[in-house]
């Protein structure tokens, strides 16, 4: 019992992060029909990020307690990455807004390799190590262990995804964004204005994105500048499965992508005697997402209501 | 198809020729008397790009070495010039490179660093009989081929597999074992060959659970490897995924021990894995930089001249090119087709040790030397064979 408990908080752990970052390329998608393909690649500036700041400040010997450095750290990472999520809209997808749907797509794609490619000039191309400053403590939990950090990355996440929905449901930013998602042209006449909403997106899911990233170096502790693609496309395939563009589907798609995958690698080799093993895990993963995507197009909470944003 | 549109395409054709024409006399007016272009292919992107940099400094310094003595080969000065592609450790993109060093007219190729872009390759470079040597491709299919072009400097993984197979049940007393590998060529036949030994050895299987090279994450394989409650975890891949695994089984408080191949005896797992690394087994072909012949200066005269450490394979790299050279020279030629055979019966001082290869190209009698991790440093613990 205590295995199935380890493996539903290893989900767990993973899940969150998957969920955060969907947030980013699910905010987007719902306000403009575009799938944010650098988006993971912004999660993985973040997290290099945030690496340079505390290494700087560690060597720097200035003495500062160890929570000081990693909100410092944070606040900067947040910082660029908020800077960075507005200079792509403005520049490479702005322009393109009334282009056919495929242009900003490819744009998306093209910043994505322009990101991993300065990141590789910038930070180089081997693993750089998250220095663990805040000693990472086990816990035991009827039988299954937990460290500190992984508790955090559950909190915080949960604590940044409730927020969000309060910011979109309970705001004026919030209301305006729901209206830009509904419908660009109407929410423009009725005094929204749709490009500050649309840069405000972006730069509140960038924020996230750079959370994110910190949070899954610090777990696993290492960073480096493809780190982003595949936690993209898993995040992408969270939205998808909760229902792109729908944020409560987000963290839904996201949390049970990370429990199948933690669950099905843990218990394929065993159920089926061996002949289907856990390098299978990627691939329950994507046929749960075809299954879902075939009963549910739309995906498990994803319906065309003003609620998306 | 028209007469008329035959036409244009039959001068577009005509044009065409007579530019390349001109470009290949301009090219050949401009091209060096004596330039040799030696190929070396490796990941230079990618998660294992600092390994594929460091094989290629290797191979550079050997080359500004040669260069700046001024090596004679059949009686002229032959100046050399490295053409290095990045294969991304990519398969697909393996071939690509070779084809691309082929094409080139290299007159030798040192690489690739993988088996998995290594053994794909060894056939393009077979065909356009080009020698090739692999610093680190440790696969034995690559040898296996019947290819006289194909040769590394480097014991193979079916030696290296045995040695570690041996070393867990006979000096770890490990009896219930599980197996995990990335399903790579590399991983996954070092990781078949510690099977055999290990089960001729006594030992049991308990699972073999699978990675890949993209993956941070494995607490869902290893809280099922926890519920086996094996004595030693043994894993088939490269550093870049054993460090974060390695934190992984510390926090999910796995006691086994940990043992694994050459792709993880490195200075970036013991960074990667940091007081997680203490106590992990690992092996390494060849023996240590410090009890090679000419390991220490060989390290200070890289160090010195990139200005950083040595991370792996680089010794190897710049063996095998220096082989090349050697081989070269007793020919007399550049000439794949005239060195090939001194290449074959080469005897040669490296830095690594004595080099010479058997009839399928392997290198002869290559030593296998174990390690553990103490204190921040692999320690070493003994040389198996060579």
């Amino acid at each position: 019992m205590d295995i199935f408990l380890q493996q539903v908080l290893n989900g767990l752990v993973l899940g969150s992060v998957y969920a955060l970052v969907a947030l980013g390329y699910t905010m987007v998608y719902g306000i403009l029909g575009l799938i944010n393909f650098a988006h993971g690649d912004v999660v993985m500036v973040g997290a290099l990020t945030a690496l340079s700041v505390i290494s700087t400040l560690v060597t720097a010997g200035l003495g500062l307690p160890a929570p000081v450095v990693v909100l410092l750290a944070l606040a900067v990472s947040m910082s660029v990455c908020m800077a960075l999520g507005f200079t792509i809209e403005r520049v490479a997808y702005r322009p393109l807004r009334r282009a056919p749907r495929l242009a900003p797509l490819i744009t998306a794609i093209g910043v994505s390799i322009l990101l991993q490619t300065l990141a590789m000039m910038y930070w180089g191309r081997r693993y750089h190590t998250f220095p663990q400053i805040i000693k990472a403590t086990r816990h035991e939990v009827l039988g299954a262990t937990i460290t500190d950090v992984q508790i955090l990355i559950v909190l915080v996440s949960a604590l940044i995804m409730g927020g969000l929905l309060m910011l979109v449901h309970f705001t004026r930013l919030g209301r305006a964004m729901r209206a830009t998602s509904e419908n660009q042209l109407i929410a423009g006449l009725m005094g929204v204005n749709i490009n500050r909403i649309i840069s405000a997106t972006f730069i509140i899911g960038s924020a996230l994105a750079a959370v994110a990233g910190v949070l899954v170096s610090a777990n696993y502790g290492v960073a480096q500048y493809t780190m982003g693609f595949m936690l993209g496309l898993k995040a992408f395939t969270a939205a998808v499965l909760g229902g792109i563009g729908n944020i409560g589907g987000a963290m839904l798609g996201g949390l049970l992508l990370g429990l199948i995958e933690s669950i099905g690698a843990g218990y394929m080799g065993d159920l089926t005697g061996g002949f289907l093993g856990s390098h299978y895990q990627d691939v329950l993963a994507f046929v749960v997402l075809i299954g879902v995507l075939v009963l549910r197009p739309t995906g498990l909470l994803g319906e065309r209501v003003a609620e998306r944003a | 198809m028209t007469t008329k549109q035959r036409g244009i395409t039959r001068r577009n054709v005509a044009v065409a020729l007579a530019a390349l024409a001109v470009l290949g006399l301009a090219s050949c007016g401009k091209k060096e008397e004596g330039v040799v272009k030696i190929g070396h292919a490796g990941p230079l992107t990618g998660s294992i790009a600092h390994l594929g940099k460091d094989n290629e400094n290797g191979v550079r310094l050997a080359l500004d070495e040669a260069n700046a003595v001024g090596v004679e080969i059949g009686g002229s000065k032959v100046k050399f010039e490295l053409l290095s592609e990045d294969d991304q450790a990519d398969p697909k993109q393996g071939t690509i490179v070779a084809q691309k060093l082929v094409d080139a007219k290299v007159a030798g190729v040192i690489g690739h660093l993988n088996s998995g872009t290594t053994i794909p390759a060894s056939k393009l470079y077979h065909d356009a009989g080009i020698a090739q040597i692999s610093p680190s491709a440790t696969n034995v299919t690559y040898t296996a081929q019947n290819f006289n072009t194909a040769f590394r400097v480097m014991a193979n993984d079916a030696q290296q597999g045995k040695v570690l197979g041996e070393f867990a049940t006979a000096k770890l007393g490990a009896k219930n074992i599980v197996i995990i590998d990335d399903r790579s060529a590399y991983g996954q036949g070092l990781a078949d060959e510690f099977e055999k030994a290990a089960t001729a050895g006594g030992a049991t299987i308990l699972a073999r659970e699978f990675t890949d090279t993209t993956k941070t994450d494995f607490t869902a394989i290893l809280t099922s490897i926890k519920g086996k409650n094996p004595e030693l975890i043994f894993y088939g891949g490269m550093d870049a995924q054993a460090g974060p695994m390695m934190k992984q089984i510390q926090n999910l408080g796995i006691g086994a021990k940990y043992l694994a191949g050459d792709g993880v005896q490195t200075a970036e797992f013991l960074k990667l894995a940091a007081d997680a690394a203490e106590g992990v087994y690992a092996s390494s072909p060849g023996v240590p930089l410090d009890k090679m012949p000419q390991g220490p200066a060989f390290a200070e005269k890289y160090k010195s001249k990139f200005n950083q450490e040595i991370q792996l394979y680089a010794p190897y790299a710049y063996d095998a090119m220096n082989v090349l050279l050697e081989a070269m020279k007793k020919a007399g030629s550049t000439d794949p087709a005239k060195y090939l055979p001194e290449l074959a019966n080469v005897q040669y001082q490296g830095v690594t040790g004595n080099i010479a290869f058997d009839e399928k190209g392997d290198i002869k009698g290559g030593g296998i030397s174990l390690y553990q991790a103490k204190g921040g440093k692999w320690e070493y613990i003994e040389t198996i064979g060579g």
